[in-house]
């Protein structure tokens, strides 16, 4: 992007176009010609694939935005109509609240390159700012976002995060319903973040231009930190970071896929299947996982505007870094000292962001306490001393010479790998079996037809789920997400079309006004979706003392229980995404006889695995109260399985459809990798192994 | 590139790299499947449309009611024995798109018409019960369409459309 191009046109039109708006010798120069040091390692590809990444999130953004309303009644619903009718919908949105997770992951990895390779340093100083303020506004954007889908978890994201400016003396209140505004967060606070977070993501791109610039005018850093001396010391960017950039970015696209097609939700929190309640805050409120070490850092701290303070410190101190670190050597690798310090650093973060899930008591307090300094004196007093007392390994004498010296260490970072997946794995497996008997118990995991890769859903149990519902809990609880057509569609429970409608016939449906401006009741239809036992949500809390009966639509992933570590980390792998389907049906048929002991309120009775164990709703099931057809067993048990497999179904109508589709995808990404790998080694043979290094016929052969 | 192992053999090392680009292209097309069917009517949309009923029993002689299938206005019309006439008695020739009034109503339903109420200009729905033919008059640019809503003046090409619709006793139809 400086200096005279070295794109030649030949063609006359081009000649003509590129004199007056030199876009392809602009396009040329930074993505072709580019010169590249030959020495990159993967960790150097994550800034291509966060480049794709928010490709990925403004196309799939904009797209959702075609089906999303923005309205405190309606938003909840039209993010749910998304997933449940709009043609590829529940893809589309999976692939968005996913990428924004990636996005994250994979902007850690970034930083903590930039870090450990002191790519800071001069003369990247303002590249290094310039990337700062893309992650604060990637924060920002994910923050508003989240609130976007209205749900419990959204609304007191959006109040706790608002809230934070109360903490400015003297103006806060004015200032924090200026952000609101209105009183409270409400439908202007929701529009209002709506359009801001169409509007970010567009200047994200703006610095990511800058930043691209900046990198493209001082080159980019590498893992020995020296700078190029020679042409030999670079590669053009064509093809060779280019193929980089590709295969490494679609061997992350498989993580991504896992994530979107088998464990949708695993990153997010049930809780926010729960449409917005003003009235109610959930019990545990998190932050989603990215944000975890700041909200840890904000709690840490018993004073108000300290904490904030702390909180926005903790990040803004990431722009003194080029200062704060004293050494002139860039790369970690040549620092024993820092490297220590570096690995505790990463712990140290990780570790607040475990803490930041926990509830700030007790032992996780004090630590999170001693976390929190260790954090800020990393960049107080660690990164200025070390830089001065250190003594650092000799430096390559050039990129080339690292290049072709370093194999050893990369298989030593291979074994390593290796060796820590395999002990999380072995942990993982091992602990699972040894859960802490707590005060609540944990639901047994129960098998389920839909569980695993290949899960579908066991149509017969589907419909003998629905008769549940329909003989017991409809006389209770709505479902007023679901339409009657959709008992007939593929991947459900397999009705036919005749036998749903005469469902839907069965059913009172308010409609009108008519003619004479009169609302009356008709039979249903299919297109109508299944009518609420209550005119309204008061009338529901008024017949039942104030607990009204939640609708069970999405129930199935509004419910879920403590996983623990390390087990939650096994779940990604083994894709249990049934927390809801085993909590309810253990909840069904959880109901005992009050212990001693147990103070029981009146009008509630007493469920072994009911946080709290006092429930409204008294025991639902009993043997025999539902006749089945097909001969299946008629008990609490039986019902109670049926009924939760029922649920998620209704919960996720596109569950089958999305495993087969995830299947292929997974297939076609590994059928990709795979080619991707060859051809890249392919193209890099000659940079890799040099002829000179590698003379005589010897080994060629071995290669072909 | 003076490796000869490259050159030796061009076709694999071409093979590959053709492969893995036709792989990535068929990927790329892939993805773009989603983000074009998700602009397609979704089901809710679709179930909405199904054929809903009309009871024609209220529609005095000679008036003119309009329902609402899949957002399309439905021009039903009850039409006056003069109309029918009129509309009976125009020689094919005279028409732009000729088209018989029997082939316009069920048989044995003469006094019936039923037709979506959309311009084939331009989408404008026209008004009923004006223009020269005494049929339809669409305001927007000026077509006339007569008591069969066939097209007779204006930039209009074609005669207003029928719906797909039955009768399901004398008094009641079923549109859709
Ligand atoms: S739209 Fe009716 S005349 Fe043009």
């Amino acid at each position: 992007m400086s200096g005279p191009s070295k794109f030649v046109p030949r063609h006359p039109a081009l000649k003509w176009f590129e004199a007056r708006l030199p876009i392809i010798g602009l396009m040329y120069d930074s993505f072709v010609s580019y010169p590249t040091p030959r020495n990159l390692n993967f960790l150097w590809t994550f800034g291509a694939i966060l480049s794709f990444l928010l490709i990925i999130q403004i196309v799939t953004g904009v797209v959702l935005v075609m089906h999303y309303t923005p309205n405190v009644d309606l938003a909840f619903n039209s993010v749910e109509h998304l997933m449940r009718d709009v043609n590829y919908g529940w893809l589309l949105r999976y692939l968005h609240s996913n990428g924004a997770a990636m996005f994250f992951f994979a902007v850690y990895i970034h930083m903590f390159r930039g870090m450990y390779y002191g790519s800071y340093k001069e003369p990247r100083e303002v590249l290094w700012i310039i990337g700062v303020i893309i992650y604060l506004l990637m924060m920002a954007t994910g923050f508003l976002g989240y609130v976007l889908p209205w749900g419990q978890m959204s609304y007191w994201a959006a109040t706790v995060i608002t809230n934070l400016f109360s903490a400015i003396p003297i103006f806060g209140e004015t200032i924090v319903t200026w952000l609101w505004g209105g009183y409270s967060v409400g439908n202007p606070t929701l529009t209002r973040f709506f359009s801001l977070h169409y509007l970010l993501p567009f200047v994200i791109v703006a610095f990511v231009v800058l930043h691209v610039w900046a990198l493209h005018v001082v080159g980019q850093n590498n893992p020995a930190g020296v700078e190029p001396k020679s042409d030999q010391d670079t590669v053009p960017f064509t093809p060779y970071a280019t193929l980089k950039d590709l295969f490494w970015f679609v061997a992350f696209m498989l993580i991504y896929m896992w994530f979107t097609f088998y464990v949708p939700n695993y990153l997010g929190h049930a809780d926010n299947y729960i449409p917005a309640n003003p009235s109610v805050t959930p019990a545990h409120i998190v932050p989603e996982w990215y944000y975890l070490p700041f909200y840890a850092i904000l709690r840490a701290i018993p004073d108000k505007l300290m904490g904030v303070i702390a909180l926005f410190a903790s990040i803004i101190v990431l722009a003194f870094l080029p200062w704060l670190d004293t050494s002139k050597v860039k790369s970690g690798r040549y620092r024993p000292l820092f490297k220590v310090f570096f690995w505790i650093f990463v712990a140290d973060c990780l570790l607040l962001g475990w803490l930041g899930a926990k509830p700030a008591e007790g032992g996780y307090l004090i630590a999170t306490r001693i976390l929190t300094a260790w954090y800020f004196l990393h960049f107080i007093v660690v990164l200025p001393v070390i830089g001065l007392m250190e003594k650092p390994l000799p430096l390559p004498e050039s990129i080339t010479a690292d290049a072709l010296a370093k194999h050893g260490a990369k298989k030593k970072v291979i074994a390593a790998t290796v060796a820590a997946l395999a002990v999380l794995v072995g942990l993982s497996t091992s602990t699972r079996t040894a859960q802490a008997a707590g005060e609540t118990p944990k639901p047994p995991q129960l098998t389920w037809s839909f569980s695993g890769p290949f899960g579908t859903f066991d149509r017969a149990q589907l419909q003998r789920g629905f008769q549940v519902y329909k003989e017991v809990c409809a006389a209770c609880h709505g479902l007023s997400l679901l339409s009657f057509r959709n008992l007939a569609e593929p991947g459900g429970p397999g009705f036919t079309t005749a036998q749903a409608a005469a469902v839907a016939a069965e059913a009172k449906v308010k409609d009108g006004p008519n003619d004479q401006g009169e609302m009356f009741e008709r039979p249903g239809r299919l297109a109508d979706r299944f009518p609420s036992p209550y005119p309204n949500a008061q009338a529901a809390a008024f017949a039942f003392n104030g607990a009204a009966p939640p609708d069970l639509s999405v129930i199935a992933k509004a419910r879920t229980y403590e996983r623990g570590f390390p087990t939650f980390v096994f779940d990604i792998f083994t894709q249990y995404q049934e927390a809801g389907v085993d909590y309810i049906t253990a909840l069904l048929t959880g109901y005992e006889d009050t212990p001693a002991d147990f103070k029981l309120p009146d009008g509630s009775n007493y469920n072994k695995y009911f946080p709290g164990h006092a429930i409204a709703m008294p025991p639902p099931l009993a043997d025999g109260v539902v006749t089945y057809a097909d001969g299946s067993p008629q008990t609490t048990a039986q019902y109670a399985k049926d009924v939760s497999a029922f649920l998620m179904w209704a919960a996720e109508p596109h569950l089958e459809a999305r495993k087969r589709l995830g299947f292929q995808v997974m297939i076609f990404l590994l059928v990709l990798t795979g080619l991707m790998y060859f051809t890249y080694e392919k193209v890099w043979h000659d940079v890799k192994h040099p002829p000179e290094e590698t003379p005589g016929q010897g080994t060629k052969t071995t290669r072909a | 590139m003076t490796n000869p192992s490259l050159r030796a053999e061009p076709t694999r090392r071409d093979f590959l790299f053709i492969a893995t680009g036709a792989v990535g292209a068929i990927g790329v097309a892939a993805t773009m499947v989603p983000l074009i069917a998700q602009m397609n009517p979704d089901a809710s949309t679709i179930a909405a449309g199904a054929p809903i009923e009309v009871d024609l029993t209220p529609i005095a002689e000679g008036q003119i009611i309009k329902v609402t299938w899949r957002g399309k206005p439905i021009f039903i019309s009850h039409r006056t024995k003069q109309e029918i006439e009129q509309a009976q008695s125009v020689k094919l020739s005279a028409l732009p798109d000729p088209q018989s009034d029997q082939d316009r109503v069920k048989a044995g339903h003469d006094q019936w018409l039923v037709v979506i109420g959309i311009c084939t200009h331009l989408g404008c729905i026209p008004i009923s019960k004006s223009g020269e033919y005494n049929g339809w008059f669409c305001p927007c640019h000026g077509s006339v369409y007569d008591t069969s809503g066939r097209i007779r003046q204006g930039p209009a090409p074609a005669n207003l459309p029928l719906p797909p619709y039955r009768f399901v006793s004398d008094t009641k139809i079923e549109i859709g």
